[in-house]
């Protein structure tokens, strides 16, 4: 209102809704402009009850600790020797999880390998099939096997070290893939076997595949065709963790790759990454509880991954049961996405360093998620993959640290026991007490 | 002629020795006894041989197929000739969903009728049905032919891409952004090499050709409603 206060009565602060954020109008003004929904990358943006609700307690009189740098505390893990004859060796618990090919640049991808190969762990194909520089990158390299199947085939599904059947991801689940024409290049075309420029929506559902039971015989043809050298694993999004992990188990996975709505996503509805799934803190227990119901934890591995971030992250994970992690959207923040350097072309497009996430649209000036040449060109895949090495080794060191606090000889011998929780809510979804009690809700013998 | 009885030999010694066959083996006649309806059986060869499987096959009969001919006698279940890459495979009975699914080459020939499904999202392989295919054939169907001499159950082609469908009789229904094409001369040559491969004594005219109208290769919010 332009009227003035009349003198003598005080002026009432203008008052912002808590309901109609400056953030909610410009979506509904966005909607209203272009009658399309939002489309981004990343995952869940929202506050949720994540890792750092939890704390380790560390040593004391009960518990002794090793000596950092001089006592050893192991890192390494073998994943898949439930079935296969060559499970997978990896000196670190931390896993490059699944990225798409299309979403990134080819040298991206090859930066990953470069980067996880040197960190002595593996990285993932994704939507869109095996590249070259991935291949011949990568030390160890797992195979998505999703229900698109683009660019799917035998010759590199033996080629693969492990092979990995998505069903869901935590960004979406329940949701297909999207590509979006800006970035279907003829290579990306050609591999896809697709005209360029359209946009791709990748299916939700198997083609040829419905439910356990049939997961069950799809698992063994592709145990037929790779000789049951490679470990299959499967992807689910964190949706029903406990029945899904048991029905995985049940189908015969080596290992389970579980994924909490944090998760990144290359473009996916941000209706959907933000209302969809739950947080990765909310279904560790469970997943680990389908496993230790069948006999089967430390025996099928569970990678879990969406929002690790730090040492801490995968010392907590695997406290609460996770025998690996994978990281997606950290491994880009490595090799550069997002870096405050491009901030003036970041705001060029209308955002700033940090809060970037439209890498559908081709445009990244990091040069990563992109299939620009130009852009591209500006991406060093070699200081790359030195810099994810770099990072990889220093979110190790720091798990180690936390570890030996505890008195652990191995990451994998972290427990639940060396945690409390800050909120009541992380208290409930970790199962570990409120600090400064012997309690969380739902803890079984409590009455109310 | 090889043959393998599943009988008194398991599936892994069945596929390890097919898939042990070189390039230039000179035992390329194989024939495999029971089947019993078995899944996964004759899956990932990659060598010019010539398998005939007597009897019936579960899921994925020469799924991944490169380069070998699998004749399968009797019906065939789920996904057979998934993902196919080259060769051939021929089915005298029927075969059950997904018949060919995401195949990126070779020929499938089914001389029954195929169920719903089939040529899900197939990426250049050829499908010549001699009866009639179930609902939602050709669902998201990239490229390749998909060739049926009886009718086509509802939702042919929803969402299809540039695979090309050629239906003789009648189709229930056409899935969302499928429309019928014009037959050019090209496509009557495709045909008739498709047709006179598969064994089959249709003639090219009297088949209709059907495909992508490609109204929803870009986002058009006017179309929302076919989503
Ligand atoms: C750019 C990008 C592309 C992705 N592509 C795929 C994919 O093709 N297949 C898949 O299963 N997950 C894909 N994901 C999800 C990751 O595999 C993983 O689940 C997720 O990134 C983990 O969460 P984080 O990003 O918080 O680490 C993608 C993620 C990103 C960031």
């Amino acid at each position: 209102m332009n009227r003035q206060t009349p003198k003598g009565i005080p002026h009432t602060t203008p008052r912002q809704s808590a309901t109609f954020t400056q953030d909610v109008n410009s979506d509904i003004r966005r909607a209203a402009a272009t009658g399309i929904y939002d489309i981004r990358g990343g995952g869940a943006k929202r506050k949720l009850p994540s890792f750092d609700d939890l704390l380790f307690m560390g040593a004391s009189i009960s518990r002794y600790p090793l000596e950092g740098y001089r006592e050893k505390c192991e890192t390494s893990v073998t994943i898949g020797a439930r079935h296969a004859e060559k499970p997978i060796e990896l000196d670190i618990p931390i896993t490059i999880a699944g990225m798409s090919f299309g979403a990134l640049s080819g040298p991206a991808k090859e930066a990953l390998g470069r980067g996880a190969s040197a960190a002595g762990t593996s990285t993932t194909t994704g939507d869109g099939g095996m590249t070259p520089e991935e291949r011949g990158h990568s030390s160890k390299l797992v195979y998505q096997y999703l229900p698109s199947r683009y660019g799917m085939n035998p010759n590199d599904l033996r080629k693969a070290d492990a092979i990995e059947i998505v069903v869901g991801q935590g960004a979406k689940p329940g949701g297909g893939g999207m590509l979006l024409g800006q970035k279907i290049s003829d290579r990306v075309a050609e591999m896809r076997n697709l005209p360029k420029g359209i946009d791709q929506r990748s299916a939700c559902r198997h083609p040829d595949w419905t439910g356990p039971d049939d997961l069950e015989i799809k698992i063994l043809e592709l145990r037929e065709i790779t000789g049951w050298k490679v470990p299959i694993y499967v992807k689910v999004a964190g949706a029903r963790p406990y029945y899904d992990v048991t029905l995985a188990i049940k189908a015969g996975a080596d290992a389970i790759v579980l994924d909490g709505m944090q998760g990144g996503t290359a473009a996916t509805q941000d209706v959907f990454i933000e209302h969809v799934g739950q947080p990765t803190l909310a279904i560790i227990r469970p997943a680990v509880q389908a496993l230790q119901d069948l006999g089967m934890h430390r025996k099928v591995q569970l990678i879990l991954s969406g929002g690790i971030r730090s040492g801490a992250d995968v010392a907590k994970a695997m406290a609460l049961g996770a025998d690996a992690v994978a990281i997606g959207t950290a491994a880009l923040i490595a090799l550069g996405d997002n870096d405050p350097k491009w901030e003036a072309e970041y705001n060029a497009l209308g955002t700033t360093a940090g809060a970037y996430d439209d890498w559908h649209e081709g445009l990244d000036p990091a040069g990563i998620t992109t299939q620009d040449p130009d852009l591209m060109a500006r991406f060093d895949p070699i200081e790359g993959g030195r810099r994810l090495r770099n990072y990889l080794k220093v979110m190790t060191l720091e798990a180690q640290t936390i570890a030996r606090a505890c008195g652990k000889n191995h990451l994998h011998n972290l427990e639940p026991e060396d945690l409390v929780a800050l909120t009541m809510e992380a208290a409930a979804m970790a199962r570990v007490p409120l600090a400064g009690t012997d309690w969380y809700p739902g803890k079984p013998g409590t009455t109310y | 002629m090889q043959t393998i009885d599943l009988a008194d030999s398991t599936l892994r010694a069945l596929n390890k020795t097919l898939y042990a066959q070189s390039e230039t083996t000179n035992q390329t006649q194989w024939e495999i006894l029971n089947p019993k309806g078995a899944h996964a059986i004759a899956c990932g060869l990659d060598a010019p041989i010539e398998v005939t499987v007597r009897g019936s096959t579960g899921y994925y009969c020469a799924g991944m197929n490169q380069k070998a001919t699998v004749n399968i006698t009797g019906s065939a279940g789920p996904g057979v000739a998934e993902n196919m890459m080259s060769g051939k495979v021929v089915i005298d009975g029927d075969a059950s969903q997904y018949a060919g699914a995401t195949g990126h080459g070779g020929l499938l020939v089914i001389k029954g009728n195929a169920s719903s499904r089939c040529g899900i999202s197939m990426k250049g392989i050829d499908i010549v049905v001699h009866g009639n295919i179930g609902h939602m054939s050709a669902f998201m169907a990239q490229s390749g032919n998909l060739v049926v001499c009886g009718d086509a159950g509802d939702a042919l082609g929803d969402s299809c891409y540039e695979a090309r469908l050629f239906v003789r009789g009648k189709v229930k229904s056409l899935g969302t952004d499928c429309e019928q094409k014009e037959m050019r001369p090209e496509h009557i040559a495709i045909l008739t090499e498709l047709l006179a491969e598969a064994g089959s004594d249709a003639r090219p005219e009297e088949f209709t050709r059907y495909g992508s109208a490609r109204t929803l290769y870009n986002f058009d919010v006017d179309n929302a409603g076919a989503y």
